[in-house]
């Protein structure tokens, strides 16, 4: 049998953790896609049906690119939407395209039964051993809370970085090392080490800074390159950013039961998938008094599409402006740029206006 | 007090049960007109722009009973079962998209929730919407009763006449898509009509046993997590050996059939099938042109012109 090389598609800055169940929890090789570009999202929308959310086509491209770069096992997650569906439809895509790979669907097991889980790794490598896993799996959720709390620090600060991408720089040596981490006392020192090298990067923040919070769809929100690099298009107008929505928030540290109650002159009912918590984040924004708000989604995500008539009364009431956007394979950096150059413009006179 | 219920979505679904409902509790309804040009004008100016034309529609009609009635009744469903029984969200949100788009009207809104995941029947769903509609719960019970077997007699009939087409000598063509869109006068009859006109027997997918269709549909697809969509699965394997050809009708751009959709066109082979998406902009032309070739292809296969 050949070695098994295991991708999993790229997913905001969790690759690294990601990698560290792989290699150390399975005991495996672990073969990153190339970074998304233009060329990944063409591979996945040529392959994929016309009108399903463009998460599948990157994913889907991103898949196919994994395996010329040598993966031969890939592996899907099952979530609350469309994503619930994706492997089975991607595993198919795959196999009509000609590739030989292995394909583990995590959304093949059963959130009632955990063990259906384990189950499932064990496609990956038959020698699974329960507790190597187990010790990877925490310790890689311990990798993601530090790294999500790495980019809140850099999302309230890089717009005001005095030397242009210090902090770029120092996240990605961060994120580099987090690879070597082996334990909870060497994840917990890296972290240390780096916000403190973070605190020292020298800022230039005015007192009172623009404030804008980002809520919306998951993948489309913590993807960088679906997004367009907006948070960076922000940050370089000097907006502090804030954005809730993360893995270590969603999954690990949510309060289901609050968010219900906070948002209930809202909505009454969950309304699917992260609806809850844009509504419930774009609410703590208003009262916040946050300057503005983004929602962000990628085409013809339903959920994501059913807040917005919810968002436009938070905004009524709250007199706070939100811009809402919706990312297929046609959007152009342009086009974007264009409406967040007006969006500042306009939060920037709201809060002259109320200075004086 | 009167009703109004919005001739839309899962109103395809559940009229007899609705309707016997309200009968038997002697509650006055009225059911919005059939879909129409300026019900979907309606729809088109209230929902968001990117909603899926079927959520227009149904919005269309919510606008339509605005101040033709007490309450307008919009249920709600999130799940039949476990994590693999579930629905398009819209039909999880419809209730507070509806109260949100119209918040400044004030509508008030006839409801019930199904989401069995968490323990919320069809059964208790109905019991509190009867307290709600101020009946006694003997009343109530009875009531649902009368109406559960009034929608098995119904879906009986339907079954019934559906088996007597399939006995045509006519070209057979199978309808698959969900009961709003190919019920609705103005988006999916035209398509029924067209397959009449050029003499087929349409056969609905829908139309079906639906717990023998889901059934079904595991084996076709084994992580398909929406149950409306495994009815219609398991419906195509169930009748693909008694009809000539197949054609998807879905409304742009529902989320569960942009997979579902293709999955369906992957595996489901030696039938010759289309696919038919519905925006509802004006004008049938470019539809029936495609079910003419369609239907002119399954003629020639017929008569044994072209082999497979």
């Amino acid at each position: 049998m050949s070695k098994v090389k295991v991708n999993f598609p790229r997913f905001g800055s969790y690759n690294v953790a990601v990698r560290h169940i792989i290699v150390n929890g399975c005991g495996v090789d672990y073969v990153e896609a190339p970074p998304i570009t233009k060329k990944t999202l063409e591979i996945g929308a040529k392959n994929s049906p016309d009108f399903v959310c463009t998460p599948f086509k990157y994913q889907l491209g991103g898949y196919i690119e994994a395996i010329e770069a040598g993966a031969n096992t890939l592996i899907q997650v099952g979530g609350a939407c469309r994503l619930n569906y994706y492997g089975e439809i991607h595993e198919q895509i795959l196999k009509d395209l000609g590739y030989d790979v292995k394909f583990v669907n995590m959304a093949n097991a059963d959130f009632a039964k955990p063990l259906t889980f384990y189950e499932e790794f064990k496609k990956i490598t038959p020698n699974l051993n329960i507790k190597k896993i187990t010790s990877a799996v925490l310790l890689a959720v311990k990798m993601v809370e530090a790294i999500d709390k790495v980019e809140d620090y850099i999302r309230a600060n890089v717009g005001f970085e005095k030397e242009e991408g210090s902090f770029d720089k120092l996240h990605r040596d961060f994120l580099e090392d987090l690879k070597e981490v082996n334990d909870k006392k060497e994840l917990n020192l890296l972290t240390k080490l780096y916000m403190s090298k973070f605190k020292k990067l020298e800022v230039d923040k005015p007192k009172n800074p623009l404030r804008v919070g980002i809520v919306g769809e998951y993948y489309t929100i913590m993807d960088e390159y679906s997004n367009h690099y907006m948070e960076k298009e922000l940050a370089k107008k000097g907006i502090v950013i804030e954005r809730w929505m993360n893995v270590s928030n969603s999954i690990f540290h949510n309060y289901v039961k609050e968010i219900k109650q906070s948002i209930k002159h809202y909505a009454k009912y969950d309304m699917g998938a992260t609806s809850m918590y844009t509504i419930n984040k774009a609410l703590d924004y208003a009262k916040e008094g946050f300057d503005g708000i983004i929602h962000v989604k990628s085409f013809g995500c339903t959920p994501e599409i059913d807040t917005m008539p919810v968002l436009q009364r938070i905004s009524e009431d709250y007199k706070i402006p939100i811009i809402y956007f919706s990312f297929d394979t046609q959007t152009s950096d342009v086009g974007i740029n264009t409406r967040i150059e007006a969006f500042y413009d306009m939060i920037m006179m709201r809060k002259e206006d109320k200075i004086k | 007090m009167k009703i109004g219920i919005p001739r839309a979505f899962l109103y395809y679904k559940y009229h007899v049960l609705w309707e016997t409902f309200f009968e038997e509790l002697g509650i006055d309804y009225i059911v919005s007109p059939e879909t129409n040009k300026d019900i979907i004008k309606r729809g088109e100016a209230h929902a968001m722009d990117e909603s899926c034309l079927s959520s227009k529609i149904f919005t269309g009609h919510v606008d339509y009973l605005i101040d033709k009635c007490d309450y307008i009744f919009i249920p709600r469903v999130a799940t039949f079962g476990s994590h693999k029984e579930t629905v398009c969200s819209k039909f999880q949100a419809i209730y507070d998209v509806i109260n949100n788009i119209y918040r400044e009207k004030n509508l008030k809104i006839l409801y019930y929730s199904i989401d069995i995941l968490n323990k919320d029947t069809e059964l208790k769903a109905f019991l509190k919407m009867g307290k709600f509609l101020g009946k006694k719960k003997v009343q109530v019970l009875k009531a649902y009763y009368i109406a559960k077997q009034a929608e098995k007699t119904a879906k009986m009939i339907e079954i019934n006449n559906q088996n007597n087409l399939l006995n045509s000598d006519k070209l057979k063509i199978l309808v698959v898509s969900h009961p709003y869109n190919i019920y609705d006068e103005y988006i999916g009859k035209p398509i029924i009509n067209t397959l009449n006109e050029l003499g087929c027997e349409a056969i609905l997918a829908c139309v079906v046993d639906e717990k023998k269709a889901r059934d079904r549909a595991k084996k076709i697809s084994g992580t398909l997590p929406w149950t409306f969509n495994k009815e219609l699965v398991g419906a195509i394997s169930l009748y693909k050996e008694k009809v000539d050809g197949i054609i998807l009708v879905s409304s742009f751009p529902c989320g569960p059939d942009s997979l579902v959709n293709e999955m369906i066109l992957r595996r489901l082979k030696g039938k010759p099938i289309i696919n038919l998406i519905l925006d509802g902009q004006e004008g049938t032309a470019g539809m029936e042109t495609r079910l003419e070739s369609f239907v002119d292809i399954l003629n020639l296969q017929k008569e044994g012109g072209i082999h497979e």
